[in-house]
């Protein structure tokens, strides 16, 4: 009895701790991939709105979650076209547009949703899993980790991919260049705008696909704020990674299991107050902050605009 | 002659640089309205109705302002010294737990006057206090400020929980909460209406930041600290104690806005109140360029908007969500105004 007990908590646990940090991953990886770049994107939580909305809406309509993960992208790919064009190209203050796409986000998407949604709140059905062949045989942590949607999946290769895509592209020197010397990148006969360009494009798509992730599979529906502070966790994480991807999967891991252990431990029935529970990982943050107490090592050009022949 | 002239354009320009964002913003903000099917007149009509024409509706609005001005002037502090204090929630809560415990104890020992000014004194040295750990590793490391105060605002929101549900918990209600201050010994009223002393208060410590940023020696500092940390260290600047003293300033201000709140509103704490207002007048702040006269003029207009568009969400069948689509348009539009108008000039001189 009690074995089984723990397993099941093990399980509930680690579970909800991948369905929990996948969103803050996807979030994290995109917004290094601006910060890398120079852009710093406070918008972040409400491209994550965006794609959540849209990511529910294409699902909700075709039924496909495929579908609602690509439209997620593209929602929050289209939030990232205001800070594209108004930032980027003109040059306006990344902070005051930032807040302007979080706290539009938020408006517009709760009032869809309330034009929409208000009356009938519809669910979605359960999102498809795939048991990985083998490993999800595994005793606790084939169920725990090994039977997820396929995007789990695809996000961890996504964390390879940029860990490659920083450290050994051209493509990623010029995004680091972006962000620590644009006027010599430009020097070299590489066009800023458009690094800087790409880059936001690939934040916006890849909270995009986190927030849709969230509504589509952690929550099965859409409510307005659905986001909840996540868009703010993932610039934390990318701040504190370095620029270092794999860093931002360990960030996401521990916020991920302590938001999921508030939930098993309730599941379990033991008695602790949720909210001491949900200090932890701020609480480890902080500590770590202290104890090595350096600089985050953000890139020099962070946040400014680059307007070229300007000194 | 002339310098009247000078002024009275110079007026008229700030006076167009902020009405044709507004304008564009309400504008834009009720075809949206009417894309979905509602009617953006009627909407407006009843939120300016009932939020400032009905005296109990702009008693409401007027009440509402207090906590907000306060932190906006803890923020202008940070802001224009170049510091990014965006635990405002954590601060506010806690500032606002503590004296919401403190008042009804010491209210049984002291007369009203002095109980309440030593829970508004606590209230803003609790939110100085959250802010020392950011402060100190700003000050001393150069650690992102952006990155503790978040975190701290996260811990802080969660201790104020904790404190309540364990430790403050008045012990004769379901509801976790604090002590309730009995609405005779909260802050007072002013002349007859429903409006307390808090909102005198934060508008005084509206323009006295203001003043203070702009017209002495200290201020002064702390905008060179703001415009270039580097330049400061090279004057001569001990930017260890600005940074430190920023954080004091802006910290115990929005603590204060916390303890302002619940003396003056509420007379209590209950578990999971979380108003999150320490960032929601973060683009107020940006929209006024941390201008303290103008900070004034759109937490007016946002105060309006959320008490009109709270009973507009039973009324016109607008959720009061709303208002938030309004706040980013009008941050938009008045960043457009500012570009368009620096490109003119640029081409003018050129």
């Amino acid at each position: 009895m009690n074995a089984l007990f723990t397993e099941s908590f093990l399980v509930s646990l680690l579970f909800g701790a991948v369905t929990a940090g996948l969103p803050l991953l996807l979030a994290g990886l995109g917004e290094q991939i601006s910060e890398k770049a120079g852009v710093l994107n406070i918008g972040l939580e409400g491209m994550m709105l965006a794609g959540a909305y849209a990511g529910f809406l294409a699902t909700y309509h075709t039924g496909s979650f495929w579908l609602g993960f690509l439209a997620g992208g593209a929602g929050g790919m289209s939030a990232a076209l205001i800070v594209l064009y108004l930032c980027i190209r003109r040059g306006l203050n990344q902070i005051v547009i930032g807040i302007a796409i979080t706290v539009g986000a938020q408006g517009l998407t709760s009032l869809l949703h309330f034009v929409q949604f208000s009356r009938s709140y519809p669910r979605l059905p359960a999102a498809p899993v795939l048991a990985l062949p083998g490993l999800s045989e595994i005793p606790v942590l084939g169920k725990a980790l090994f039977s997820h949607n396929p995007l789990v999946y695809l996000s961890l290769i996504f964390v390879g991919l940029l860990t490659w895509l920083f450290r050994s592209t051209y493509l990623g020197l010029s995004l680091e260049a972006a962000g620590n010397k644009p006027a010599a990148l430009d020097a070299a006969g590489v066009d800023v705008i458009r690094t800087r360009s790409l880059a936001v494009l690939g934040t916006g798509f890849l909270s995009g696909l986190g927030g849709a992730y969230m509504a589509n599979v952690g929550a099965g529906l859409f409510v307005p704020f659905i986001t909840g502070g996540a868009g703010v966790i993932g610039i934390v994480l990318a701040m504190l990674a370095r620029g270092r991807p794999l860093w931002v999967l360990i960030g996401a891991a521990l916020f991920g299991a302590s938001l999921a252990m508030t939930t098993a431990l309730q599941v379990a029935g033991i008695d602790v107050p949720t909210d001491v529970v949900q200090m932890l990982p701020f609480a480890v943050v902080m500590l770590v902050l202290v104890v090595f107490a350096r600089n985050s090592m953000l890139p020099p050009a962070l946040g400014l605009p680059y307007i070229r022949g300007e000194r | 002659m002339t310098t009247e002239v000078h002024i009275g354009a110079r007026f008229t320009a700030t006076l167009l640089r902020v009405l044709i964002p507004v304008t564009l913003a309400l504008v834009v903000g009720g075809l949206i309205l009417l894309a979905l099917g509602k009617d953006p007149l009627g909407y407006y009509g009843y939120v300016l109705e009932r939020s400032l024409l009905r005296w109990g509706g702009a008693q409401e609005t007027l009440t509402r302002m207090a906590p907000l001005l306060l932190i906006a002037a803890g923020l202008i502090v940070a802001f224009r010294a170049g510091i990014w204090n965006l635990g405002g929630d954590g601060q506010f809560l806690l500032a606002a737990v503590a004296s919401a415990a403190l008042a009804p104890v010491l209210g049984g020992i002291l007369p009203r006057g002095p109980t309440l000014v030593v829970c508004m004194l606590v209230g803003g040295l609790v939110g100085t206090l959250w802010s020392l750990l950011p402060a100190l590793l700003k000050a001393r490391y150069g650690v992102n400020e952006i990155i503790t105060t978040l975190m701290m605002s996260f811990l802080g929101t969660s201790l104020a929980n904790v404190l309540i549900k364990l430790v403050l918990r008045d012990l004769n209600t379901t509801v976790p909460q604090t002590r309730s201050l009995a609405v005779d010994d909260r802050l007072p009223r002013l002349f007859g209406t429903t409006i307390h002393c808090g909102l005198l208060l934060a508008i005084l410590a509206v323009i006295l930041v203001h003043l203070m940023m702009t017209r002495t020696a200290f201020g002064l500092r702390l905008q060179i600290l703001g415009a270039n940390r580097a330049a400061a260290v090279h004057a001569g600047l001990r930017v260890e104690r600005l940074t430190i003293a920023v954080f004091a300033i802006s910290a115990g201000l929005i603590g204060l806005a916390g303890a302002v709140e619940v003396l003056g509103v509420w007379g209590t704490v209950r578990a999971d109140w979380n108003p999150a207002l320490g960032l929601l007048v973060v683009p107020l702040v940006f929209l006024a360029r941390f201008n303290g006269y103008a900070v004034i003029g759109f937490t007016l207009f946002f105060s309006a908007l959320m008490v009109g568009g709270e009973s507009a969400a039973r009324r016109v069948g607008v959720p009061q969500h709303y208002v938030l689509v309004l706040v980013a348009l009008l941050l938009l539009f008045l960043a457009l105004v500012e570009y368009l108008d620096q490109s003119r000039r640029k081409s003018v001189a050129n």
